[in-house]
């Protein structure tokens, strides 16, 4: 019982030991191809850029994944890039990474159950700003 | 002892203010007498203790004095002696201490000199701007103490973000202080007016100059905020949308309707109700601007005080200030008349559209900035990003930029289209012209082709309230406008240049290669190894020439700093009047370099920007139009009372 727990504590510290050196490479690994490199078909590139534009870099603090120098955005760079390339629509692209990730990593919201206030407000507005101005404007002649 | 003092005169000019707000509070009630005559005075003497009490801050980060929390936390010995100070105010506690003494310092400015309002309503409106500022003592004494000592000093200090270490980034956050405390002198007019029912175009003409220095500073501040980011972050882009931005632009749009919404007033005894309620909102947003920014609620690029305790106080604290204005403004507005009325084609009624607009784009804004921490409190996270700013604030942009161009054409009270037919015609002109060519160019998404379009019409119009007028008898507050609407259209400009037309260009490139991106072709000279006083970094030297012209050399870093350790990427900018070129040379992490075989290569990444420095000389410029105004509107008020006084004199003589 007692030497168990020695051992169990002596892994865990190798296990803790270990950590940084893990964390290191992984910091230290080259970034994915595409991370920093472009398509070299000028239309797939804008495509993939103006994607990229419109994604969020998870693990920065409000900018895209084009904007981003975290091995993070680069991974993320190097999936759209690649899979652009491979002739998948841009919106494919987003709803996969919107499965894996959900939709905190898009930037452009969709309407559903939890967005539709972002939606209905500027309508409600455009009405708003109609009666506003037609009482105003057309009362005061 | 310096820290001593500093605490002092801070507890001295809470203890003026809630003399101030007392006294101007009695004086209400009775006409005052004696405590009438305390208000000033107290005004004055606030605005001195607290000036002194963030000299003393000064003086700390100056001698690095590691006894006080603060520069301990923020500061390093060092650190080159402008950005010792500038450190006074890049932290939380700091740059709250910077905001109220600008506050209390207006506040002795317009106790000393401002006596065009009735004394009642001056004094209403010191004990408001009283009001305003107790609340940022207590906030300061007792959660964000910017005196607080260390009872054992260490022996040195964590250093300021390396991000900050930058002359323009220093200057930055206390411009916008300017803007948001002129916004607060504004809101306490306001208040002052509407407790004593006095709102009239007099009350306007004396809010006016405060909130034209207000919308000065707000401008070169998001401008100033917009270039820092270009440059500083190194991936070209200006605006992020981010919420930190956002928290700026929501008040420069407040501010914007509620300068021409005064101007109306001042000029035609019109918009009573209307200026008030822009008023009481131009400070909601710079309250929510400063608090929400400081505190960290927002987490962005610019949240770089994250310290959730003081969430309780700062929301209690913008409960109090902006839920008691709106509920003044609703017990109250019942008694403001709307004023003068007039007709739909006027220039009060471009006006009121486009303060209509202003306001549906600042809900738009609030609403996409604030909506993902609502949800975030229900556990689900949502991103609301440019592809919903950028639409969604076109509906009401593009409207706004087209009154605008036809708004300043109109007389006031009642104008027909058919008046102006000849100028609103070249304009939809020149508008369908720059269209036809940016769609002839080809490439070009809508809401940059709206740009460009309108951004050439806009330019034009601005220019046509000089039309068959003698320049030199043109007032400065016209120039001023003509200036200021000049800029939007430059700005635009650069905005839509920017988005449709710019060239991106990534490689690795080893010395002696080429790339080209747009126009230009750069090539890698060498890499070499650089250090700073804080920082080391390696250096790319580029020569790059634009159509095989003259070579420019461009000598982009990747830093490290060592306290605290960051790395930043310095970018390189070759600019011509046409635009500029952006160079940043990969990280000095594996990011950076690649080695195959012997060749090491480099990490470059290049932009092509055509006209992107519009956007800032866009920005120069309205700040530039509205300090114009201001400079005419004081002048001539100046002039009016010296006239005033004059004829008053020689009224006295005849009597005689």
């Amino acid at each position: 019982m007692r030497g168990g727990g020695i051992l169990a504590a002596l892994a865990a510290l190798a296990a803790l030991a270990l950590v940084p050196v893990l964390a290191a490479a992984q910091q230290d690994m080259p970034p994915a191809p595409y991370a920093y490199r472009q398509l070299d078909d000028p239309a797939q590139e804008a495509e993939a850029q103006a994607l990229m534009e419109t994604l969020r870099c998870l693990k920065c603090q409000s900018q895209s994944i084009a904007d981003s120098d975290a091995p993070m955005a680069g991974d993320m760079r190097h999936q759209v890039r690649t899979r652009i390339a491979a002739g998948e629509e841009p919106e494919e692209i987003r709803a996969w990474l919107v499965r894996r990730y959900g939709d905190y990593v898009s930037y452009a919201p969709v309407i559903g159950e939890t967005t539709w206030p972002l939606f209905a407000v500027p309508l409600a507005l455009l009405l708003v700003a109609g009666a506003i101005l037609w009482r105003r404007l057309r009362g005061a002649r | 002892m310096i820290a001593g003092l500093g605490l002092a005169a801070l507890w001295l000019a809470a203890a003026l203010a809630a003399l101030q707000l007392y006294a101007g509070a009695m004086a209400q009630r009775d006409g005052g007498g004696a405590a009438a005559a305390l208000v000033r005075p107290a005004a004055v003497v606030q605005g001195l203790a607290c000036a002194f009490a963030f000299v003393m801050l000064l003086w700390l980060f100056a001698v690095t004095d590691l006894s006080v929390k603060l520069v301990a936390t923020n500061s390093h010995s060092a650190k080159p002696l402008i950005y010792k100070l500038t450190g006074a105010w890049g932290n939380h506690e700091g740059s709250m201490l910077l905001w109220v003494a600008v506050m209390a310092l207006s506040g002795s400015l317009i106790a000393l000199v401002e006596r065009r309002l009735p004394e009642r309503t001056m004094l209403a409106t010191l004990a408001a701007q009283a009001f305003v500022g107790l609340g940022f003592y207590a906030f300061l004494i007792f959660s964000s103490n910017p005196f607080e000592r260390l009872p054992q000093p260490p022996a040195e200090g964590l250093g300021l973000n390396p991000l900050l270490q930058d002359i323009g980034l220093a200057l930055h956050p206390p411009t916008l202080y300017f803007g948001y405390v002129g916004l607060s002198v504004a809101f306490s007019f306001a208040v002052g007016a509407l407790l004593t029912r006095q709102v009239t175009p007099e009350f306007a003409r004396v809010m006016r100059p405060w909130v034209l220095g207000a919308w000065v500073f707000l401008t070169l501040g998001i401008t100033a905020g917009s270039y820092w980011a270009y440059y500083e972050l190194g991936w070209g882009g200006w605006w992020f949308w981010d919420p930190v931005e956002n928290a700026s632009l929501m008040p420069w749009l407040a501010a914007t309707a509620l300068l021409h919404s005064a101007s109306v007033l001042a000029a035609r005894d019109a918009l009573r109700a209307w200026t008030i309620m822009l008023g009481v909102v131009a400070f909601s947003m710079s309250m929510l601007g400063t608090f929400l920014v400081r505190s960290g609620i927002l987490t962005s690029v610019h949240a770089f005080a994250v310290d959730p305790q003081r969430g309780a106080f700062i929301l209690v604290l913008l409960a109090l200030y902006i839920g008691g204005a709106l509920a003044l403004f609703a017990l109250r507005a019942g008694s403001v008349s709307e004023g003068q009325r007039f007709a739909a084609t006027s220039r009060e009624g471009a006006l009121v559209f486009n303060n209509v607009m202003l306001s549906a784009i600042l809900a738009i804004v609030l609403l996409g900035t604030l909506y993902p921490l609502l949800t975030e409190a229900f556990d689900v996270r949502v991103s609301v990003g440019p592809p919903y700013f950028n639409p969604v604030g076109a509906i009401f942009a593009v409207p706004m930029l087209l009154v605008m161009a036809v708004g300043p054409l109109l007389r006031w009270r009642r104008d027909s289209i058919a008046r102006i037919q000849r100028p609103v015609v070249l304009i939809g002109v020149i508008l369908l012209a720059a269209a036809a060519a940016a769609l002839a160019i080809g490439g070009v998404d809508l809401l940059p082709l709206l740009g460009l379009a309108l951004s050439a019409a806009l330019a034009l119009a601005s220019l046509m309230p000089l039309r068959r007028r003698r320049l030199h008898r043109v007032p400065l507050s016209v120039w001023g406008m003509v200036v200021a609407h000049f800029g939007l259209a430059v700005a635009v400009f650069g905005m839509a240049s920017e988005t449709a037309f710019s060239d991106e260009r990534l490689a690795a490139v080893a010395p002696g290669e080429t790339v080209r991106v747009g126009p230009w072709s750069v090539t890698l000279a060498e890499v070499l190894p650089n250090a700073g006083p804080n920082w080391t970094a390696i250096e790319g030297h580029l020569v790059a020439s634009y159509r095989d012209g003259d070579p420019v050399a461009l000598d982009p870093q990747s830093r490290s700093f060592w306290a605290p350790v960051q790395e930043t990427t310095e970018s390189a900018l070759a600019t011509r009047w046409n635009g500029q070129l952006y160079a940043v040379v990969g990280t000095a992490g594996d990011v950076g370099a690649v080695t195959e075989g012997d060749v090491r290569r480099w990490q470059l990444r290049l932009w092509w920007k055509p006209f992107v420095t519009f956007i800032w000389y866009g920005g120069i410029l309205v700040a530039l139009g509205s300090a114009l105004a201001l400079v005419g509107r004081v002048a001539a008020d100046v002039k009016r009372r010296t006239v005033r006084a004059r004829a008053a004199e020689r009224r006295a003589e005849v009597i005689e």
